[in-house]
């Protein structure tokens, strides 16, 4: 029998006629988007990982500052477009804060339902997609088939399924439909019985397992100097979830655990992320009844003005911490906004984790690391 | 040692992939259980979510009258200018100019779906409405005028 660590610890080094620089995307399959990775290899061995950024950058920092405090909002939903209701809401709660907006209670609920529907939906399809990354297509149809239903609640509720701009400042666009508590229970129903599903499927499959375990490993220390967040950090022993370190909206009210392993390698990631979606299961069940009565916006005026100053705010989305950085100078629109997303820091570790290993573990660790691309472009 | 090791692996891999296997081969006996939809060819039986954002129309009565008084608070709230609102003047039978709109150009290909001038208008004269199959062969049939010809404003909105 092999011996797996001397395998993927080989580090031998066959000099400068042995390397070979291999293109991987920006048309390539398996990194999702356009992202350009020019990875240096000594033989089969990895040896340096560089990033290639650009291909789908679209100015948004610059085009928000053009844009009012209303109109800016949607922009972010093209940035994480699996978690757009999160970075929706970070930009709402910034100008809450800013402006002293009082928001009513039921908008609230009604946000956070909404963004663990989303968390769940992003990590559904991330299990899928990165399922077939290493090889196994059909995770990716019976996670689907599961996204399916919260993108169906999506649709009925907010009006659209990926970019939905549901949120406004001081509350949520228009009420709930009336389905949607009635959905929503039938969706946890669904979910908690075929949740076992993936675990025979993926979790437990010997192939997955050894393509996962040990490969990868980020320490805890190089998490935090590296910026990660999100269930990246989360799988490296760092806690690091905003929900639980600064509580926005009714998060310091439900019970939910903050998911930590400390192995740090790709297969504790892919545990983080599935038990994540149990605990966003947890949380929309302590609410889904008790949504309280009243409006579903605040009383705003009609044009938003920041007050002169700095604000930033934070929150956690699918993929780590989400940033929104305001410079105001009194007029209604934003003098700079700056966004801190979570992809771009997730990806510089990229280089730190795979050097040394071979290229197939790329895919698997790559994958693990749930990068969209918009994100880290913006 | 290495036998043993050997054996263990080959039968944790052989019911690993069985159990996976009986997964797949349940929905291969339950056709009923899948849910994928065959999407041109159920189109007659299709339902969208009413809510669904498809398109912006604005909404005529039987007698060919709408509610747009032409503030143009749709095209101040639009995020990327797709909307375009044309006024002209009215003559009223006594005498005075009024305000109305001669088009409102809706511009399908800039749009985005993000409701908001839908939630900045003040009459209610426009709406979001759940079509979606909007591919044409020439972009300039993106570019539509809401209002319907010889159209007039309903009495009573100010």
């Amino acid at each position: 029998m092999y011996n797996q660590t001397e395998i993927i610890k080989d580090t031998t080094d066959l000099g400068p006629e042995g390397e070979l620089v291999i293109n991987m995307g920006p048309q390539h399959p398996a990194t999702h988007g356009v992202l350009h990775l020019v990875v240096t290899l000594n033989g089969e061995t990895i040896k340096k990982i560089e990033p290639h950024l650009g291909y789908i950058h679209r100015s948004i920092e610059k085009m928000c500052e053009s844009l009012t405090y209303r109109q800016f909002i949607y922009v972010t939903s093209r940035m994480d477009y699996l978690s757009s209701h999160i970075n929706n809401l970070g930009c709402a709660l910034l100008i809450e804060k800013g402006m002293q907006i009082e928001v009513p209670e039921r908008a609230k609920y009604i946000r956070v339902i909404l963004s663990e529907l989303t968390r769940i939906a992003s990590h559904e399809l991330w299990l899928g997609a990165m399922a077939m990354d290493l090889g196994a297509f059909t995770p990716f149809f019976y996670t689907f088939r599961e996204r399916e239903m919260i993108t169906e609640i999506m649709e009925e509720t907010c009006g659209a399924r990926l970019t939905m701009n549901y949120i406004v400042p001081g509350g949520v666009m228009y009420d709930i439909h009336p389905n949607f508590q009635k959905k929503v229970k039938a969706f946890i129903k669904q979910f908690k019985e075929k949740v076992t599903e993936f675990e025979d499927l993926v979790t437990n499959n010997v192939i997955f397992q050894s393509r996962t375990k040990g490969i990868g490993i980020l320490s805890a220390e190089d998490a935090i100097s590296f910026g990660c967040t999100g269930p990246v950090a989360r799988a490296s022993g760092v806690r690091c979830d905003i929900r639980k370190l600064y509580p926005y909206d009714v998060y310091d009210k439900v019970e939910f655990d903050e998911v930590i392993e400390t192995a740090g390698d790709s297969f504790a990631r892919y545990i983080v992320r599935v038990k994540e979606m149990n605990q966003s299961i947890r949380i929309i069940e302590q609410l889904i009844d008790s949504i309280p009565e009243g409006d579903f916006v605040g009383k705003t005026k009609n044009v938003l003005k920041l007050p002169k100053g700095e604000f930033y705010t934070r929150v956690e989305t699918a993929r780590g911490e989400f940033g929104v950085f305001i410079v105001s100078e009194g007029g209604t629109n934003p003098y700079r906004i700056k966004f801190r997303s979570p992809g771009f820091s997730n990806l510089s570790a990229l280089n730190h984790m795979a050097a040394g290993s071979k290229i197939g573990d790329l895919m698997a660790t790559m994958g693990t690391l749930d990068l969209v691309i918009p994100d880290i472009d913006r | 040692m290495f036998l043993k090791e050997y054996i263990s692996d080959v039968y944790n891999g052989v019911t690993s992939l069985l159990k996976g296997m009986r997964k797949t081969g349940y929905y291969f006996l339950h056709p009923k259980e899948i849910i994928t939809e065959q999407y041109p060819d159920n189109r007659a039986t299709l339902v969208l979510a009413e809510r669904f954002k498809g398109e912006v129309v604005m909404p005529h009565d039987q007698n060919n009258e709408h509610a747009c008084t032409g503030c143009t608070a749709c095209e101040l709230a639009c995020p990327n200018g797709t909307i375009k609102v044309v006024t002209k003047f009215d003559v009223t039978p006594e005498g005075k100019k009024k305000k109305a709109i001669d088009a409102l150009v809706y511009h399908l290909e800039l749009c985005t779906m993000c409701n908001l001038c839908v939630v900045a208008c003040p009459s209610d004269a426009i709406k979001m409405v759940p079509t979606f199959e909007h591919s044409v062969f020439d972009r300039s049939k993106l570019t539509k005028i809401l209002n319907k010809p010889a159209s007039k404003i309903r009495e009573g909105i100010e």
